[in-house]
């Protein structure tokens, strides 16, 4: 760079500088919020904790290697910005840092930051979510009661902005209703909170959704895209396995309002509980839903160590919003974990039993030891008296007056056989499903690079990351599982209780206060709200990690009750709304696109639970999953109540998720996914337009609205607006659709042939006193509602 | 509406240190870009390109299961002198084997002749007598290295340069970069047909998004019913009907828009106009009863039966029509056994077609700016298997065509017996990443998105090359 280019830059630091110190004037710099990002966005890859890749041996993210004395140069001085060699280098024309060439640039604001936090004395912060919350002190806005409140208002004054006003009662009751069940509320649900908008009232329904059988399928969805849940095992032919017990016990853990100590203990370690109930055992499933293999020529050593990087993964990330995966070819580049901690971590996962290539007879069954029958009661008893007659059946024939009778022999032979048959029939048509076992450890060395073929490391035993609080170990007692479940539990333990309320907060304000919900790290984000997120994480703890109580504490707050429509000093000032100064908006998730729509057409099967079940599908969806030329795998749609149920019980196959769920951004469950994207596609408009689910529900939304009202159309589309969307609608509506309603009726009036042809997409049966013409004109118009950008829209 | 939401989002982006979950990110990209245009299509994060493209778009002929480069463009003549030897074990000690492990492994020589072919004299063998004619089009790569053996992590990782699955596509990282080039059809579109070997799943992931706007995942074209998933009306509602169906949605949806500042309903609407372009696009391009005879028997198809011939005709139309990445799986290359009956029937099913493909662009002016690739996701082992060969990962062949790559040129070579790739010209599975982006004015360290804390691409973190040598 020549001079005559370099003065106006320095002109234009000054003045940022300046700029920057007149914005921080009142505020000393904080490390964590303003100085860790950029350092660890633009310096840590190669002056951080990786000591693989770091240069130089100056380490920024360690105070005391930044300021030390390296042949009379030092990279930081305290208080001494100009001859700080950090700043001098970033400046450098000829040597500058990061290297011109690479990919990382500091703005001059970056650089106005790093020269103000170094003049004030360069102050460092351990990270920090690595620091344990301690409960901050509520803030004291007036009329106010929730904390939740205290501390969002209280920060809307400090930054001058005025909250929305209160959502509307059928704006709010709706959101309750999917955010607490998933599934819409009636007009007449609406009415009944609408005509007495009381807070009692509201902490009432609060309290009846928090009770509904709904709301453990609501938080079931969230949760199984954690864990990646799934009804096949992922690689490969990906064959189908037997799990949805595991989905199940989710469900009823969230509905019995569980702690969360308990529900994590059974997932990681419930195999290991002294008397482990079924209920437990269900539950250490957990472990088993990492994607498997059973690939010929797959080699088992390889698999065993991709298995068990998966749980690493999986586990850092469900429970510590951590990415310790990143740390199992070399050290974290960003935050301390080292390949170590990686290793040690996955030595806690080393006693369960598992192969390392599933084949033979598992694959078509889907049943991969070790496996949990769970007869129900009659089956136990049947099995009991199947075998109490197969061996009488035994001592008959070894009794000595038919031995010496061929004919009675073979007779009984045969009934012999068809007993046996029977158990073998009785044993398929029993539940089974896969369970952690624990057996000797295999064991676990740290891997060069990650390299299966590398056997020169060190040997590990189970532990947790270093720099954490370790937990308590007797000498030579290995640590166990249910050791990880307590240490995350523990009050020392700075990330699991956070990580969880954050991810509470997203689901209920439509972003986390922290909003990078899968890394609390370094390159994650400072908490926009890091009292509220340490108030809110030591209250869910200290409240015996009552998920319910959060929850209800979150949905009673008034700033869950503003309305989502903002005010223009909002756009201005806070466009992402961090300030929480109004609710979020957004389109339902995948599941909940389909459960709102038969919900309204009344299609909807409420029933809990079970195996998972086949909505229909286009035709050949599969065929490429399966290596077998002209044997593709069959999808079968299921039949009858079976095609009603809610979106969660959607049979999950990795490797084709259904296309109706994933054009609607749901995840593939192949790994922990802590937040869904929403995008908006035209693939999502030929579902709603075209999947036959959609067409029948519009076809029942139709008889259900002719069945209902006998009135004119425009009321009859009244009705059908307030069912979709909650809200009565204008007159333009109204006038739009009853235009197309007797366009419609007429057109299917010269043709009866295709008003049958549409009154026959899908299972459901039009009542034998329906016209199916004037039906075929209503479900035009409960198309349309159906694909309204509202009604799957929460606001 | 959009504005005051375009300029701060752009703001806050910039603050590249804020981070931001890179699926926000992604939500929060695609429908900036979007609504500044008023389009329902990505247009690409790259714009202007990073450099001057020499490509526009990609047509990757998929060689699912890993075809034999012993039998198709690497000729070893001391293999041959060694069939039915043991293999020397200072080739194979230590070294990553599939379904050999622990046999006694011996050499297979080629089982089918070599000859050099055009005025370059590239060395191809008998098996595939179309795509020897088109050799002075060709870019041969004799020494692709990949590091999976087993099929499906070895596809996961060709198509998205990591073991691990849950990163976007070549095709999907494309499409991020330089968007979509058409407006009624989707940017990445994939194909599959089967048949010759023994045919290996292949899974939805390997088109995937991942972290980058979902719309950026490929769609998969069906030979049986609808092409694209839900693409046909239902039964009883003509295509008039449809239009006033959407129409009306529009409307509503417009009046909504008037009454509420959000600015994913604008969106939405524009999601429907594509939609329902879909209905007609859609069938257009699948009918080929448009196509001359002179050109259906080129390909050697009789019209959209789900092969691999009428798949590159297919895959013709969409190039025309814009679609910038289109992928075409042969699932049938897995020549476990049966080598010399099975390859040569595989090799049928797709050596005329894959030709015809590259003269048809060639005569339609669109060679010069489409990049034609043919390959599978790893070689086959010098070491016989029974009656075929094992999955091989040390060294392969693949070859371009069109789109700035040097026709006529045959670069890197394997050692003697055809199992390692020599390391001075080895091309890792990220070099060729690399190179692909390079042709379509993309510069791999630079196509970048965050997540889990890393800024990812397709290429990683480990160093990547552009293979200089193989374009022009």
């Amino acid at each position: 760079m020549n001079k005559s280019l370099f003065i106006p830059l320095l002109l234009q630091l000054a003045s940022i500088a300046l700029l920057a110190s007149i914005a921080v004037a009142e505020d000393k710099l904080i490390f964590n919020r303003d100085i860790r990002p950029i350092l660890s966005d633009k310096c840590f890859a190669c002056h951080g904790p990786n000591a693989d890749s770091r240069e130089a041996d100056l380490r920024l993210d360690v105070r005391a290697s930044a300021v030390s004395d390296r042949d009379g140069v030092r990279a930081i001085i305290p208080g001494d910005a100009g001859e700080s060699e950090l700043l001098l280098r970033i400046l450098s024309e000829d040597d500058r840092m990061p290297p011109p060439e690479g990919e990382k640039h500091l703005d001059p604001s970056e650089i106005a930051t790093i020269r103000e936090w170094i003049e004030q004395g360069a102050e460092y912060q351990m990270h920090w979510a690595f620091i344990a919350p301690s409960r901050p002190e509520v803030p004291n806005p007036p009329n106010t009661a929730n904390p939740i409140d205290r501390f969002i208002f209280a920060n809307l004054e400090a930054h001058d902005t005025e909250p929305s006003s209160p959502a509307d009662p059928a704006t709010l009751v709706r959101r309750l209703y999917f955010d607490l069940t998933g599934l819409p509320p009636s007009p007449e649900e609406i009415d009944a909170y609408a005509k007495d908008p009381s807070a009692s009232a509201y902490g009432a329904l609060v309290d009846s959704l928090l009770d509904s059988p709904h709301y453990g399928e609501r938080m079931a969805s969230y949760w199984l895209d954690l864990v990646r849940f799934a009804d096949t095992q992922g690689f490969h032919s990906d064959d189908q396995q037997h799990i949805f017990p595991y989905r199940d016990y989710v469900i009823s853990a969230f509905n019995s309002n569980m702690g969360f100590d308990r529900f994590t203990t059974e997932q990681l370690a419930g195999d290991l509980l002294e008397n482990a109930t079924l209920q437990q055992q269900i539950a250490s499933g957990y472990n088993r839903l990492n994607q498997v293999t059973g690939e010929g020529g797959a080699q088992a050593g390889e698999y065993l160590v991709k298995y068990t990087a998966d749980r690493i993964r999986t586990t850092s990330e469900v429970w510590l919003g951590a990415t310790l995966g990143c740390a199992e070819c070399h050290d974290h580049k960003f935050d301390p974990y080292t390949a170590g901690d990686f290793y040690r971590f996955g030595a806690f996962f080393a006693d369960l039993e598992q192969v390392g290539v599933y084949s033979g007879n598992a694959r078509s069954t889907g049943n991969y030891p070790p496996m949990l029958a769970l007869p129900r009661v009659e089956q136990t008893d049947q099995i009991t008296a199947v075998d109490e007659r197969i061996a009488a059946l035994k001592v008959e024939r070894a009794s000595p007056n038919i031995a010496d009778n061929p004919d009675e022999l073979k007779a009984l032979d045969k009934k012999i056989k068809a007993a046996e048959n029977e158990r073998r029939v009785l044993d398929m048509s029993i539940i089974k499903t896969m369970v952690s076992r624990a057996v000797k450890p295999r064991v676990m060395r740290i891997l060069p690079r990650g390299d299966w073929l590398d056997s020169s490391g060190e040997i590990v035993e189970p532990g947790v990351p270093h720099f954490l609080t370790q937990p308590k170990q007797q000498k030579g007692q290995r640590l166990t599982r249910l050791d990880l479940a307590k240490w995350m539990l523990d009050d020392s333990n700075p990330l699991t209780a956070r990580v969880f309320v954050n991810r509470l907060w997203y689901l209920y304000f439509g972003q986390g206060l922290s909003n990078v919900l899968n890394d609390l790290g370094s390159q994650g984000e400072w908490p926009r709200h890091p009292e509220l997120l340490d108030w809110l994480a030591v209250e869910f703890r200290e409240s015996g990690w009552d998920i319910k109580h959060l929850i209800r504490l979150m949905v009673s707050s008034q700033a869950y009750q503003l309305s989502s429509t903002p005010t223009s000093v909002q756009l201005a000032k806070d466009p992402l709304n961090r300030l929480h100064a109004r609710q979020a908006r957004f389109r339902l998730q995948a599941e909940f696109v389909r459960d709102n729509a038969l919900a309204i057409s009344g299609l909807l099967v409420r029933d809990p639970g079970g195996r998972s079940v086949k909505p229909y599908q286009p035709i050949g969806y599969w065929s490429d999953s399966y290596k077998s030329v002209g044997n593709p795998h069959k999808y079968v749609a299921s039949r009858g109540d079976d095609l009603y149920r809610r979106g969660l019980y959607t049979f999950w196959k990795r490797s084709f998720l259904h296309p109706s769920l994933l054009a609607f951004d749901a995840p593939n469950r192949e790994a922990c996914e802590a937040r869904r994207p929403i995008s908006n596609t035209p693939l999502q408009a030929l579902v709603l337009l075209n999947d036959p689910t959609y067409v029948e529900a519009a076809r029942a939304f139709a008889v259900r609205a002719m069945l209902q009202t006998e009135a004119s159309p425009s009321e009859r589309i009244t009705w059908i607006i307030r069912q979709a969307v909650g809200r009565r609608p204008q007159t333009g509506e109204v006038a739009a659709l009853s235009e197309l309603y007797k366009d419609k009726l007429a057109r299917y009036q010269l043709n009866v042939a295709d008003a049958e042809a549409l009154a026959g997409i899908g299972e459901y049966r039009v009542p034998a006193n329906i016209s199916l013409v004037e039906l075929a004109a209503w479900t035009a118009v409960t198309r349309v509602v159906l694909n309204l950008h509202e009604t799957i829209t929460r606001n | 509406m959009t504005s005051w939401n375009l300029s701060t989002r752009r703001h806050f982006l910039g603050q590249g240190g804020l981070g931001i979950g890179a699926m926000a990110l992604g939500s929060l990209l695609s429908r900036d870009l979007k609504a500044s245009t008023g389009d329902a299509q990505w247009r690409g994060i790259v714009n202007p390109p990073h450099h001057a493209p020499k490509a526009k778009r990609v047509i990757y002929l998929y060689m699912a299961g890993g075809p034999s480069h012993l039998e198709s463009f690497d000729n070893k003549p001391k293999l041959a002198e060694m069939d039915g030897k043991p293999m020397p074990e200072s080739f194979t000690k230590g070294q990553p084997i599939a379904q050999l492990q622990g046999k006694k492994l011996n050499c297979l020589g080629p089982q089918v002749k070599f000859q050099k072919y055009g005025e370059s004299g590239q060395e191809i063998s008998a098996l595939f007598p179309h795509i020897s004619g088109i050799a002075d089009e060709m870019t041969i790569v004799r020494s692709v290295v990949t590091e999976q053996i087993n099929h499906d992590p070895a596809h996961t990782f060709i198509n998205t340069g990591r073991r691990v699955p849950g990163h976007p596509s070549m095709g999907a990282w494309i499409n991020y970069g330089i968007g979509s080039e058409c407006d009624d059809l989707p940017g990445f579109v994939v194909l599959t047909s089967v048949g010759g070997g023994q045919a290996q799943p292949i899974a939805s992931r390997q088109w995937q998004a991942a972290y980058l706007p979902s719309e950026l995942q490929g769609v998969k074209f069906k030979s049986t019913g609808d092409p694209v998933s839900y693409v046909g009306s239902p039964a009883g509602s003509s295509r008039e009907d449809q239009r006033d169906i959407v129409s009306a949605i529009q409307r509503l949806n417009a009046m909504r828009d008037a009454a509420v500042p959000d600015p994913e309903i604008a969106a939405r609407i524009s999601q429907y106009e594509m939609a329902f372009r879909m209905h007609t696009s859609v069938p257009e391009l699948t009918d080929l009863s448009d196509e001359p005879q002179n050109i259906l028997d080129m390909y050697g198809t009789k019209g959209a039966d789900g092969s691999f011939a009428a798949n590159c005709l297919l895959a013709r139309r969409m190039a025309e029509r814009g679609v910038r990445f289109i992928q075409l799986y042969h699932r049938g290359w897995d020549h476990h056994s049966n080598l010399n009956k099975d390859m040569p029937r595989s090799a049928k099913l797709v050596d005329q077609a894959s030709a015809a493909l590259v003269r048809d662009l060639k005569q339609r002016g669109m060679l010069e700016d489409t990049i034609v690739i043919w390959g599978g996701e790893f070689g086959r082992t010098p070491m016989a298997q029974g009656s075929g060969r094992d999955h091989h990962i040390k060294g392969f062949s693949m070859w371009m065509a069109g789109g700035g790559f040097r026709g006529g040129t045959t670069y890197g070579e394997t050692d003697e017996l055809g199992y390692n790739a020599l390391p001075d010209s080895a091309v890792k599975i990220r070099d060729f990443h690399a190179t692909l982006l390079h042709q379509l004015g993309l510069e791999h360290t630079r196509l970048r998105v965050k997540f889990q804390g890393l800024d990812q691409g397709l290429t990683g973190v480990e160093h990547a090359r552009v293979v200089r040598e193989i374009i022009q």
